[in-house]
């Protein structure tokens, strides 16, 4: 299960709402294209997208968006540093093979990186782990432990930990269960975290 | 939608050897309107031995090489715009050649034509496009050497082009194409008819031409491909012939292609065209192909495709990453296919798609920055 499978076109409107109008942005796995797609027709962005996919590549080229067909963590590299106002990865962090190069390429090669995942720390991940005494399943998780895409299971607590350690200025924060905000226990309560981040 | 073959006269070529090039003809052919504002203009750059003859069929009722790509409805819809394309300098198809009469002398230039690069061929283009009141095309497009001529425009004409889609190429001809155009050059030169390029008061060299198409051909295919419509099928008989007649398919293909291109092209040109192509190397005086690039102010759409052994996917990735690496906008994609290099040719139904959705964006992207 991905951010957007959860929030639908709401996950626009959020993204949206953190990405100042006429911005350059690239969008890590950008899929079909929808969402540059959006920000291009409501906030006149410049927008291009990485994705492997041939026919979602294909998709996001005959929608009008700029997109490079490649595998995400190959091909950051390329670009020279702050490239781009904000890049997104809004689907797939805890499917990448090196979740920590991909962050500090992306606040490299961005002014700001906006990084939405699924949160394993939320309560029903708990329970069914705890009760069945198996590899979770929820909604959120719903695959078999040897289907999943999923290869890094993190958390609130995990990624806070990580950008202490690695000095990032968290600019937002934003929590999410089914499409409703979550302010108090966002590890225990929130299925969706939302980070806007900055290097110092 | 019968198309005209029309010709204007240049009076001289600056070229990049040095020399310049009196009174050289242009053959093109146009297909759609025009607008007011002069910008919905495209132009289609051929591949090797292609000609202004892109689209509609002509007086003989002959399609365009690219009839699947451009007119009313298609990728290049010639009912938004309007799209050019001429016969490429040293050519044998109505644009100054080896093959046309040298206005010094009288007769044929054979080989005493000046060698000629592929940024001779884009500074002739750009005098058609001036001489048609154009200032910026909205795009150049085209496959194999065409892409060269696209990615020739985008860094040696910055200003006038707004879309560049290489298609099919490479940024430089690397060693193995070098050695298929070499293995051409040495057929057709190896041939007794050949005559030092001075043929055409006599026969031209016509086994040897076709030697060298007939390996153009192979490049032009794919293992799957050709394992797909030939095999190991035998033609017109039953057993071997234990000879050396046509036994199989494949041969018989390869002869008729062979004899069938001396009809239509001129060896002289043949030279010429591929030593242009050998010559290319956008990096020439850069640094990188990024530095080299960095001239260029286009957004780009290159395409690629799998089986195309030719000019590899490795190829157009690069040109891909020196974009990126300047941070220019550029689209990549990769398409599937069994056809090998003539994919551009005839793999048309994706290639329709994304070429559509591109144009259409920079047509929109154009309108609202003026």
């Amino acid at each position: 299960m991905k951010v957007h499978d959860v929030l639908g076109r709401r996950d626009y409107a959020l993204i949206s709402k953190l990405i100042p109008s006429g911005s350059r942005v690239l969008d890590l796995g950008c899929g079909d294209g929808a969402l540059l797609a959006f920000l291009k027709e409501t906030k006149g962005v410049d927008a291009r997208g990485i994705e492997l996919r041939p026919e979602m590549v294909q998709a996001a080229i005959a929608r009008g968006v700029s997109v490079y067909q490649g595998d995400l963590e190959g091909s950051l590299s390329e670009y020279p540093d702050k490239a781009f106002d904000y890049v997104l990865l809004s689907q797939t962090v805890q499917e990448t093979r090196r979740p920590l190069m991909v962050l500090t390429e992306m606040l490299r090669i961005g002014s700001h990186a906006i990084i939405a995942f699924p949160n394993f720390g939320h309560w029903r991940v708990r329970v069914s782990h705890l009760t069945s005494g198996r590899a979770p399943k929820t909604h959120l998780f719903p695959h078999a432990w040897h289907a999943s895409p999923n290869i890094h299971f993190l958390t609130v607590l995990d990624f806070e930990e990580l950008a202490r350690e690695q000095d990032w200025l968290v600019e937002r924060r934003l929590f999410l269960s089914g499409s409703r905000r979550v302010t108090r226990f966002p590890n225990l309560r929130a299925e969706i975290a939302v980070y806007s981040l900055k290097s110092k | 939608m019968i198309s005209e073959l029309k010709t204007v006269c240049f009076n001289e070529l600056p070229l990049d050897n040095g020399e310049t090039l009196r009174e050289v003809d242009v053959a093109y052919e146009t297909y759609g309107v025009l607008n007011d504002r002069k910008s919905n203009a495209i132009l289609i750059v051929h591949a090797f031995t292609g000609d202004a003859h892109a689209a509609g069929v002509d007086h003989d009722g002959a399609p365009g090489w690219w009839s699947s790509m451009i007119g009313p409805g298609k990728a290049f819809d010639t009912d938004r715009y309007y799209v050019i394309c001429s016969n490429v300098l040293g050519g044998c198809r109505g644009t100054t050649g080896p093959s046309s009469i040298d206005p010094a002398t009288g007769k044929p230039y054979g080989m005493s034509f000046p060698v000629i690069t592929v940024g001779d061929m884009v500074r002739l283009q750009h005098l058609l496009i001036e001489s048609l009141g154009i200032s910026q095309l909205l795009a150049v497009s085209g496959g194999s050497m065409g892409g060269m001529q696209a990615l020739e425009w985008a860094v040696s004409f910055p200003d006038s082009i707004y879309a560049c889609i290489p298609i099919a190429t490479t940024g430089r001809h690397t060693a193995q194409q070098i050695a298929f155009n070499e293995v051409g050059r040495q057929a057709i030169v190896a041939d007794p008819d050949f005559q030092s390029g001075s043929y055409y008061d006599s026969k031209p060299p016509a086994r040897g031409l076709a030697v060298a198409r007939m390996v153009g051909h192979i490049t032009y295919m794919s293992d799957a491909s050709m394992r797909e419509k030939f095999g190991r099928r035998l033609r017109g008989r039953e057993e071997f012939s234990y000879g050396f007649d046509v036994d199989f398919e494949v041969e018989s293909y390869l002869r008729y292609r062979g004899s069938q291109f001396v009809g239509r092209f001129d060896a002289n040109s043949y030279l010429y065209i591929t030593k242009a192509m050998d010559y290319f190397d956008l990096t020439a005086g850069y640094v990188s192909l990024g530095a080299s690039l960095e001239r260029a102010r286009c957004r780009f759409l290159v395409i690629s495709f799998t089986s195309d052994w030719l000019y590899p996917s490795y190829q157009s990735l690069e040109i891909v990453n020196a974009l990126r690496s300047r941070n220019h906008d550029v689209t990549y994609c990769e398409l599937t296919s069994n056809y090998g290099h003539d994919a551009f040719l005839v793999d048309v139904a994706e290639q329709t798609g994304i070429v559509r959705g591109f144009l259409a964006r920079c047509e929109r992207e154009l309108e609202a920055a003026k």
